[in-house]
This record gives structure tokens, C-alpha cells and sequence, in this order.
């Protein structure tokens, strides 16, 4: 019964780890007004320009990060199931590679590379770079979202499912949108929400590339106020909360699905 | 006492009484058999005298030893397990020698019980291979070796063939049943199959609902069930309801056709019993004299190859036997009028 | 009938490169060619000519200091955050603990494993920060002032606890089904055999668990080492870490030199690549048992 006694001490041990800061976080953003609990700092937050357009400004890079992730990845996963067997290894190892290589040193590479400068002059222009974050932005969702729609296709019988379409007439196009798109759905979806977590929160990019993205506002925020940080904090923790949470809904929707088929 | 002595074991899972009141006696050198449906409690059973289990009540002991306050790792028990119990990490050999290493016994030693053990089970090349390179079949003797090789006393296998092919279970279980009786080690084998029960075991004990339905010999199971339960879990049966008309001498009416039992009944005139009969009992025309037959329409011909089973239909009752499968005579067609004959000494009430 | 028996093997070949084409365009120019000019421009000088002089600029004192203290807290993170993280794993899978805890702590850390940056670093202001709730509270209620004591937040001690946050609950997600996936026959084999839960643990168990181990602890150790916001937002550039020294570089050239920038960059793709290597050597040498 010992084996016991010590799960629950480390589960304790966890629960409060983890615990604490998030209460110490809530508490500390209702403490703006002298004395008493309020809301002030989550009002200051919100009624702040600067966070609806730098917001507004992350979560429109979110959405365009998540489609171009799907347009590379999607296929791509698809036809190593399907016909490139062999290259299996080789394209892992590469969406792996941004979990070896700094971000930092990605956005260094961009930035010298994309400079005015040079052949492809990304960074000049203010397009141009929102171009590049997102790219940027792309690799670093990469390993996570090749990892959900690459399970999402072996779940499902990809060669099957491809032969009977051909089989039945239909070209590439409409396989890839009518017959695997709407069979791995729940896996983009959890790819998709794990990318728009990552992308909100994100600081080293978009302070490289200069562009006004969420991740900086906060870290200028940190910088020069007290209370409004610790409120941005428990916002950022709900945004992410909830990005997992619709993953789980997704997945489970699925799983009913399935047995109702 | 014997050996391996199991006595009142009674075990509860929260309310679910799986083991009730289950009592036997094993003698040095028997192979035992638990047969029975999935849920009986043949599992749990074993389970307690491996150790896993601790009974809710009841004595477990071996050689004259209490086995019940002592862990699994203080047994010396040797135990096969359904499937893929092999230690993935460690290749055939290390496998074998894993509880010889673990009794702290010399690496030559090791070596050399490890060689004669995957000897006995026929891969004696196999050492250095680790388990994902051997098929199910071979797997499974690697286990069995490893259980053996710390020289238990006692081997527990829990339906060790369920995940294999037909022909290697075949072959693999008249390879356990050899090596058991060359080393003389009391085994008890638990199984669903009662085609593995019958052909392997010294004796075979029928579980039901967590209690020992009947242990005897396989031939006392298969010919002289001690219960309804037996008698149907055990091969085919065929039942067929039949009333009464003289209850002295055995008379009894099926589907308007007279039988003569020869023997008395228990039953009252004008009661229907019920008459069970082996397939392979029942034949097809009339062969010997002193038969009973009845005559009834073919419903069903089923080829197995060796054999051909024919369902008749009597009325509103059915009877399935089997005929072996003569290459000069075609069997019957259905919708056949036959005539179908069996000693009456063969009918069970 | 018999055009489309011809025409589809050629079309779907043709297809087939383009499916694949756009994942490995995007792969080399915005991973593979900025992380080679990096390493290029690492062993160029100013005038474009090759040089060993950046990496050997690398070894000064203060540079130095900086890639020790970042490995310290990488390798102390991953460390105790494998460490922490299979112990409340297993806590779950194996250690008898009520079925219902499983769900909300498996989602709970998908979102703090995600929940880095800068808003991990306000929580950890607002918690351990001088006016930070435990802070006030171990002051008030035991007595006990941390930064009397010498805590401080901005400090390699007061980063790792912090980076803690991510990495244990990384640890859970990964260990959780690798621990799932050890079979209780392989521990009742072993028992039956005369194994202590001791020797089933160092015999059995952990070898098989060895590769995940592994491989999460280097996934880990690079987590932390490349990680730049949460440091940055809890330190501004008060402690010189790697990734916040490259940083400051890139903005403003803090270090007057261009290509020592490239330098230092290139020095943490060979850490990072050196622990990922010796985890792939030792994952060979550990998986031999594998398929």
C-alpha cells in the first residue's frame, strides 16, 4: 500500500506545482484596485488598442498559418502513405527538425537570407514579412501538425480508400477534398488548434521580424505594467485551454461517429 | 494431502463471486486440466495459485507447505501465460536463464540449464534471437522453457495455445504434454478448448459459475457427465424430448416412434424427459441387432472431410451424427427419409 | 477502357511528384537553407572568406558563461522534468490511483506543455516574483522570506523551476502510453520467475521504456535550451543565456560582430544536434529488441 501513499504524494506534489502559479496568476490580475477583487486589470486589457490589434493581428496569422500547414503537410503525408514508403523516414526526420533547431536560429537564417538585399527580398516590405512569420510560424507547427495527420491517415485505410475512388472515376482533386479531406478532419482539427495555440503565444518571430503580434505586446506589457500582465497571462491560459479542450471535443465527436457508422 | 492441495477456495471481486468453495487434490506428476466457459473462474483460480490472486478464503498448499501469506516470487512456480509474456528487451536465451539470474545462480550454470531447456522445446539455435523475430508457435515454447528452466514445482499454464493457429495447437500441445510427462511436473492447464482438456490431461475439472462441476478422468467427463452443464460444454449433444410411457422398462415415445432404454427411469409415465446423445453414437441405417431406431428427414449435410455430420429432423426434434466419410458411398441427400439407429445403452437421461 | 489502363500509371506518377513537391520546397527554404546560411556564415568572415576565427571567438569567458549556464538549466529541466513527470505518470498508469484522474491531467497537460513564452513567465512573477502569492504567503503565514534566503527568480535555480511548468507536463504526454504500453504479464512473468518489483523494474521495465526515456529527455533538453520567452520576459537581458545573447545580438549587435552572431547560433545547432545524436546512438543500441 506504500506504492500508494507516493502516487498520491506525486500527484499532490503536481496539483500543486501546477496549481499555484495559475491562482497566484488569477489572484494577482483581480488585485489592480487597492483592497478589494476586481475585474480593473482585465478592463484596462481589453479596452487597450494595442491588444485588439495585435490580437486581431495574431489570430488572422493563425488562420493563414493553419491553411498553409494543411496545403504542405496534407498531401505530403498523403502520398508517403500512399506511394513513398520509402521516403517515410526521411520526411519524419524533417518535420523533427524543428524541435532540434532553435526557432531563434530559423528566424536569424530568414532574416539574413530574406534581407533587402537579397534574391528574395522578403523582409523589405511589410507583406513581404508577414509572408515570411508566417512561414516561420509554419515550421514551428510543423511537427505537430504532420504528427496528428499523419496518425489521422494511418487510422483510416488510405490505399483503400484512394483505389476505390480511382476505381469509381474520381481525379485527384476530388479524392484528396471528397474522400481523404473529410476522413482525417479530426486530425487537421487537432493539428489546426494546436497550431493557433502555438502561433498566438508566440514572441521570438514576431519580435525578429518586427511585425505587431500578440507574443511582443505581451512582453512589452511585462515590461511596463504591474497588473495587466498577470490578466494577459490568465487570458493566454484560457486561449490555450480552450484550443485543447476543442481537440478533445473534436476527437470524441469523432469517436461517436464512428460507432454510429 | 495430496501435492498440490487447493481447498474451500472462495474468491469475491466486490460482490461477484467468482470462486465458490472450490476444493482438489493434485498428485505429484498429474496434468490437470480447468475447462470451462470464459467467466467460470478457472483463471482466478489459477491466478490464486500462482499467487496473483489472494483468496478470499481457503487454503492453498504445496508439498505440504502453505502457500497462501507467500508472493508470487516466493512460489517457485513456473507459469505460461496467453501471449506475449516474453520479455521484448531480452533475446531467447536471456529469457530462459531470466529466473536462474534472478536465483543468483553462475553464468555457466545459466548457460548450460539454458541449452538444455530450449533443447527440450526444439529451438536450440534460437538463442540469440529476441522475441519479435520468432513466430507465435515458437514464442510459446520459449516461455514454456522459461518457466521450466528454475525448475518449479509446480507449471501453471493459462490458455498458453488460444492465440495460435489451428495445426500449431495441435502440434504444440502433444509437445507440452510429452516434455510435462518426460519431467514428471504437476501441471494444471487452464483452456476453454475441451478438445486440448480431453486429449492432454490426467484429469480435467469442468468449472461453472466458480465451482467444479464434476473431476474425473477424460473419458469419465466425456461418457458419464455428472450434469446437464458437462454433458453439453463437453462435445456435441444431441437432446431430444421424449415422454414417458412405461417408466419399469424404459418405454419411451419420440416424435410417435417407440424406443426401448432397458432400463428403468425415474421419471412417471406420461412425463417428458429429456434423452442426450454423443453424435458418434448415433449411426446411420441399422447395423446391430439390440439398436434403437428411429426414422426422421435430413435436413442438413455438412462435409468436415473425414467425416460427414447429417442433421435429422424427428418432429420438432433434431438429431446430428456423424459418419465417417466413405469414398464408395455418396451420403444422403436432403429431404431424405433415413433411418438412423444407436445402442441403447448410449442414451443419457 | 482500355486509355485509362494506359494513361493512369503515367498520370499518377507525374501527380505524385507534385504532391510531395510544395512539403520540400517549404522544407528548403524555410528550414534547410536558413540553418545552413547560418552554419555557412558561421565559418565566413566579413569579406566572405572562410575562417575558423568566429568559433574560436566563441571560447571567451563571457560567451562561455553563457552556453555553461544555458546548459545547466536545459539539462536540470529536462532532468528533473523526466524525473518529476515519470513519477506522476506512473503515479496514474501504475500506482493504483482512482481511474478518473487520468483524463483531466492528460488534458491539463496538453495545455501547460503548451503554455510557454511570456505569459508563463507572469504567472511565475505573480506567483514567485517578490509580491508574488507564495512569496506573501510564506512570509506571512510561516515566517519564511525566499528572497532573504536567496531565491531569486532571475537565476538559474529560479528558470529551471520555471521552466518546469512545460517540460514536466511535455514528459507526462510522451511516458504516459509508452507506460500503458508495458504488459502485466511481462511484471507477473517476472514475478513468477523470482523477481523482486525491484529487478522487474531494472531488468525488465526500464530497459524497455530506455529509447522513450531518451528521446524525451533530448526533445527536453532542446525545449529549453532554444527557448527565448520566457527567459526574456521574466529577465529582460539580465541573465545571459545563449538563446538571449543571440537574441540581443540580433537586434542590436550587442557583441560588435556579425559573423561571431552566425558563430553562436551555429553553437547552439551543435548542441542541440549533439544531444539529439547521442540520443539516436543510444536509441540503436537500445532498440536492437525492436522491429
Amino acid at each position: 500500500m506504500s506504492k500508494k501513499i507516493w502516487s498520491w504524494l506525486a500527484l499532490v506534489f503536481g496539483i500543486l506545482y501546477f496549481g499555484l502559479p495559475l491562482l497566484g496568476t488569477l489572484e494577482f490580475s483581480l488585485k489592480m484596485r487597492r483592497g478589494v477583487y476586481s475585474l480593473d486589470a482585465y478592463a484596462a486589457v481589453l479596452n487597450d488598442p494595442q491588444f485588439r490589434a495585435t490580437f486581431s493581428y495574431s489570430v488572422i496569422m493563425a488562420l493563414f498559418t493553419i491553411v498553409l500547414g494543411v496545403i504542405i503537410v496534407v498531401p505530403t503525408a498523403y502520398w508517403v502513405q500512399l506511394k513513398y514508403r520509402r521516403l517515410r523516414p526521411f520526411i519524419e526526420f524533417i518535420t523533427l527538425l524543428p524541435l532540434v533547431i532553435p526557432p531563434i536560429v530559423v528566424v536569424f537564417g530568414y532574416i539574413r537570407l530574406y534581407n533587402t538585399s537579397s534574391w528574395l527580398p522578403l523582409t523589405g516590405s511589410a507583406m513581404g514579412t508577414n509572408i515570411l512569420l508566417m512561414f516561420g510560424y509554419a515550421t514551428l507547427s510543423l511537427p505537430y501538425m504532420y504528427r496528428a495527420v499523419d496518425t489521422g491517415l494511418r487510422a483510416i485505410d488510405v490505399r483503400t480508400l484512394t483505389e476505390a475512388a480511382e476505381s469509381l472515376g474520381a481525379n485527384w482533386l476530388t479524392i484528396m477534398t471528397r474522400v481523404i479531406m473529410p476522413n482525417v478532419l479530426v486530425a487537421i482539427l487537432s493539428g489546426a488548434f494546436l497550431t493557433f495555440a502555438i502561433v498566438i503565444g508566440e514572441f521570438v518571430m514576431a519580435a525578429l521580424l518586427n511585425r505587431p503580434a500578440f507574443g511582443p505586446y505581451l512582453q512589452i506589457m511585462g515590461a511596463n505594467r504591474a497588473y495587466e500582465p498577470a490578466a494577459l497571462a490568465v487570458i493566454a491560459f484560457a486561449i490555450t485551454w480552450a484550443c485543447m479542450g476543442l481537440i478533445q471535443l473534436v476527437t470524441r465527436f469523432q469517436k461517436f461517429s464512428r460507432v454510429a457508422r | 494431502m495430496a501435492f498440490l492441495d487447493l481447498s474451500n477456495l472462495q474468491k469475491f471481486y466486490g460482490t461477484n463471486h467468482v470462486v465458490k468453495d472450490f476444493s482438489i487434490g493434485i498428485e505429484k506428476g498429474e496434468f490437470i486440466s480447468f475447462l470451462g466457459p470464459s467467466g467460470c473462474g478457472k483463471t482466478t483460480t489459477l491466478r490464486m495459485v500462482a499467487g496473483f490472486e489472494v483468496p478470499d478464503q481457503g487454503a492453498i498448499s504445496i508439498d505440504g507447505q502453505d502457500v497462501v501469506r507467500l508472493k508470487p516470487n516466493q512460489r517457485n512456480i513456473g507459469m505460461v501465460f496467453q501471449a506475449y509474456a516474453l520479455f521484448p528487451n531480452m533475446t531467447v536465451a536471456q529469457n530462459v536463464g531470466f529466473g536462474l539470474k534472478i536465483a543468483g545462480k553462475p553464468k555457466d550454470q545459466i548457460a548450460e540449464r539454458v541449452t538444455e531447456m530450449l533443447a527440450l522445446v526444439g529451438l536450440k539455435d534460437f538463442g540469440a534471437r529476441y522475441p519479435f523475430q520468432l513466430s507465435g508457435g515458437q514464442q510459446q515454447r520459449v516461455a514454456l522453457a522459461r518457466a521450466l528452466a528454475p525448475s518449479p514445482q509446480v507449471l501453471l499454464l493459462d490458455e498458453p495455445l488460444s492465440a495460435l493457429d489451428a495445426k500449431i495447437r495441435v502440434s504444440l500441445r502433444e509437445e507440452i504434454r510429452n516434455i510435462q510427462r518426460d519431467l514428471g511436473i504437476t501441471t494444471i492447464y487452464v483452456t476453454h478448448d475441451q478438445e486440448e482438456a480431453l486429449s492432454m490431461s490426467d484429469r480435467i475439472v469442468v468449472m461453472h459459475d466458480g465451482i467444479a462441476e464434476q473431476i474425473g478422468e477424460p473419458f469419465e467427463i466425456y461418457n458419464k457427465p455428472a450434469s446437464r452443464f458437462v454433458a453439453e460444454f463437453v462435445g456435441t449433444l444431441n437432446l431430444i424430448d421424449a415422454t414417458v410411457e412405461d417408466s419399469s422398462t424404459g418405454r419411451v415415445k419420440v416424435a410417435g416412434q417407440h424406443l426401448e432404454l432397458g432400463r428403468s427411469l425415474e421419471a412417471v409415465n406420461g412425463a417428458t424427459v429429456s434423452l442426450a446423445l454423443r453424435p458418434e453414437t448415433v449411426r446411420l441405417g441399422r447395423i446391430a441387432d439390440g439398436d434403437q431406431t428411429l426414422t426422421g428427414l435430413v435436413e442438413e449435410v455438412s462435409f468436415l472431410g473425414s467425416v460427414v455430420r447429417i442433421k435429422v429432423a424427428l418432429g420438432g426434434n433434431h438429431i446430428v451424427l456423424d459418419t465417417f466419410n466413405r469414398t464408395i458411398s455418396k451420403p444422403p441427400s436432403i429431404g431424405d427419409q433415413i433411418e438412423v439407429s444407436f445402442p441403447s445403452e448410449s442414451v443419457m437421461i | 477502357m482500355s486509355d485509362v489502363t494506359v494513361s493512369k500509371p503515367k498520370t499518377t506518377r507525374s501527380w505524385a511528384w507534385l504532391g510531395i513537391a510544395p512539403f520540400i520546397l517549404f522544407a528548403v527554404m524555410f528550414l534547410i537553407l536558413p540553418t545552413m546560411h547560418i552554419i555557412i556564415g558561421a565559418f565566413k568572415n566579413q569579406q566572405g572568406e572562410v575562417t575558423l576565427d568566429n568559433i574560436r571567438n566563441l571560447f571567451q569567458p563571457s560567451i562561455m558563461a553563457s552556453y555553461w549556464i544555458s546548459i545547466k538549466i536545459s539539462v536540470a529541466s529536462a532532468f528533473f522534468g523526466c524525473l518529476i513527470g515519470f513519477a506522476i505518470a506512473a503515479s496514474v498508469t501504475l500506482g493504483g490511483l482512482p481511474k478518473w484522474i487520468r483524463a483531466p491531467l492528460m488534458t491539463f497537460s496538453g495545455v501547460a506543455s503548451n503554455f510557454a513564452g511570456v505569459p508563463l513567465a507572469f504567472a511565475f512573477i505573480a506567483t514567485l516574483g517578490r509580491l508574488g502569492l507564495v512569496t506573501v504567503l510564506l512570509k506571512s503565514w510561516f515566517g519564511i522570506n525566499i528572497y532573504a534566503m536567496g531565491f531569486n527568480l532571475l537565476s538559474f535555480f529560479g528558470l529551471t523551476i520555471t521552466y518546469l511548468f512545460f517540460q514536466i507536463p511535455l514528459m507526462v504526454l510522451i511516458v504516459t502510453p509508452a507506460l500503458d504500453g508495458l504488459k502485466k504479464e511481462w511484471k507477473e512473468a517476472a514475478q513468477i520467475l523470482g523477481a523482486s518489483g525491484f529487478q522487474y523494474w531494472r531488468m525488465v521495465a526500464l530497459p524497455i521504456l530506455w529509447p522513450t526515456l531518451l528521446g524525451t529527455f533530448a526533445l527536453l533538453f532542446a525545449n529549453a535550451f532554444g527557448a527565448v520567452a520566457t527567459a526574456y520576459a521574466l529577465t529582460g537581458s539580465s541573465l545571459s543565456i545563449v538563446p538571449i545573447l543571440l537574441f540581443a545580438q540580433i537586434r542590436g549587435d550587442v557583441l560588435q560582430d556579425p559573423h561571431l552572431g552566425y558563430a553562436l547560433a551555429f553553437g547552439m545547432i551543435v548542441i542541440t544536434g549533439f544531444a539529439n545524436g547521442i540520443y539516436i546512438w543510444m536509441r540503436t543500441r537500445a532498440e536492437r529488441w525492436m522491429k
